[in-house]
């Protein structure tokens, strides 16, 4: 490992990023509409918006950047610039590590403005701390960042990383817990759940939303949630070739 | 004359696809000069550079670049390689690119404006890459491989879509390295680049047609134009 290329890289990841506003902008804004967006289709139903706003608090970052991710990751693959880095002293991990880092750091802004947004204009309530709720937040962009990365090696072209999203994002959506509690689920949906990540981490965030039982079922979900950020960067890692055909 | 080659290939096969991109290539490439590698677009010229770099999955045969095989990681810092199609990010200006690429292999700043400097692109230095021209993007790219002076500098089709005093230049940059006892070996599809490198590979098909000086290559086929000494060889073989 290298620490200075992979500072390096947050640096320049950072740069790229502030050069284009848009994105930034989008990341930043859409959480935001779709907050209050939430909030104001169960005008009628509060307690609706109590129960699910603070865990899609969580389920934004983790979305944006598993897609933001993983279009970057691709483009470096395609570009080229991955297969220079290749042939410069440096570790794969420091490019993913630098990578994670940076989308890390956006994701800290990101949830920190679409919580204040919140608890603040929009009155959610939580029984838990809110600092752990922004914590979640984060570590579910950590989540979404590292599967990203990961995916993108699976892509060949940016139309089939944005595909991804649908493919590997939404069926973790419906299984999380969020439209059907999981012990509602039939059995063998149950054990496909168990195995995604994301309920995990929603899982984790349910928890500090209702404010019950920071036991070893919320160790395990966080534990769960930093183990995959963790075995996706490992992966991701591996997908990086220094030859290829 | 140095003998002492940088590179020495044995053999070498790649397979890509269903195509053999280099059908049993050896060659040699000397320290401190300036080799240039040509042939036709589609002769493996690209495939052999990446070879030379490791980045390329060989099937059989041995590259030895430096005294050790190809792609391991104690060659990294002694290697420059650039890409045919500029590899540099294009959202960020020329300066960034250059600062990302020095901090990586631990050069100064002072060192980044030297190479912007080198390649002639001082006047543009701010601006964002993916608004300059072809060819000053190919620049950008060649900056960043001279970035750490390495001892071998392998480069793809540095010049195409040059204006003639750029290239001019950048041949005079090359042999100023090799007179500092840098090596290059330096891709090119058209002939009359050949005529400024000291030693010559023709490639074709994925094979070596062949190698030497200009001078040895006039003297073997017979002829004054380098342009027609492909020729010839090619007729040879026929």
């Amino acid at each position: 490992m290298n620490g200075r290329a992979a500072s390096a890289t947050t640096i320049r990841v950072l740069t790229q990023l502030r050069r284009d506003p848009r994105t930034i902008g989008l990341i930043v804004v859409v959480p935001c509409v779709l907050e209050i967006l939430l909030k104001e289709i169960f005008s009628g139903r509060p307690d609706v918006f109590q129960h699910v706003g603070a865990p899609l608090l969580g389920l934004f970052p983790f979305i944006s950047m598993f897609v933001v991710t993983s279009v970057t990751m691709l483009r470096e693959r395609t570009s080229g610039t991955l297969e220079r880095l290749m042939t410069m002293p440096l570790a794969k991990i420091d490019v993913l590590l630098g990578y994670a880092a940076a989308f890390a750091l956006v994701a800290v802004v990101q949830a920190i403005v679409v919580s204040l947004l919140a608890f603040g204009p929009l009155g959610l309530e939580v029984a838990g701390p809110r600092a752990a709720v922004v914590g979640l937040a984060v570590a579910n962009a950590t989540l979404g960042m590292a599967l990203g990365l990961f995916v993108s090696a699976f892509a060949t072209t940016e139309f089939q990383a944005v595909q991804f999203m649908p493919a590997l994002v939404f069926p973790q959506l419906l299984l999380c817990g969020l439209f059907v509690a999981r012990d509602d689920m039939a059995n063998w949906l149950q054990w496909i759940s168990a195995a995604l990540p994301l309920v995990y981490a929603y899982d984790a965030l349910a928890r500090v939303a209702r404010g019950g039982g920071y036991g070893s079922p919320f160790i395990l979900d966080v534990a769960v949630t930093l183990g995959v950020v963790v075995l996706a960067l490992a992966l991701a890692a591996a997908t990086l070739r220094r030859r290829t055909a | 004359m140095p003998v002492v080659p940088s590179i020495a290939v044995e053999e070498l096969r790649v397979v890509r696809g269903e195509t053999v991109a280099l059908d049993g290539v050896s060659l040699r490439v000397s320290a401190g000069r300036v080799t240039g590698l040509l042939g036709p677009s589609g002769s493996g010229k690209s495939t052999l550079l990446r070879a030379i770099v490791g980045v390329q999955r060989i099937a059989s045969g041995r590259v030895t670049v430096l005294g050790q095989p190809a792609g391991s990681s104690q060659l990294r810092a002694h290697l420059g390689y650039v890409t045919q199609a500029p590899s540099v990010y294009p959202d960020l200006s020329v300066r960034e690119n250059l600062r990302y690429f020095a901090r990586i292999v631990g050069v100064t700043r002072e060192r980044v404006d030297e190479v912007i400097d080198t390649v002639g692109l001082a006047d543009v230095g701010g601006r964002v890459v993916g608004r300059l021209s072809g060819g000053q993007r190919a620049r950008v790219s060649l900056a960043t491989a001279l970035l750490h002076d390495p001892e071998l500098l392998v480069l793809d089709e540095p010049t195409v879509g040059l204006d003639p005093v750029l290239r001019r230049d950048l041949w005079e940059t090359f042999h100023a390295l090799a007179d500092r006892d840098r090596t290059l070996l330096v891709s090119s599809h058209v002939m009359d680049e050949a005529d400024r490198c000291d030693d010559l590979l023709l490639l074709r098909d994925g094979r070596l047609l062949a190698a030497g000086t200009p001078q040895e290559l006039r003297e073997q086929t017979g002829t004054r134009e380098l342009e027609s000494v492909f020729l010839r060889l090619i007729e040879a073989r026929a």
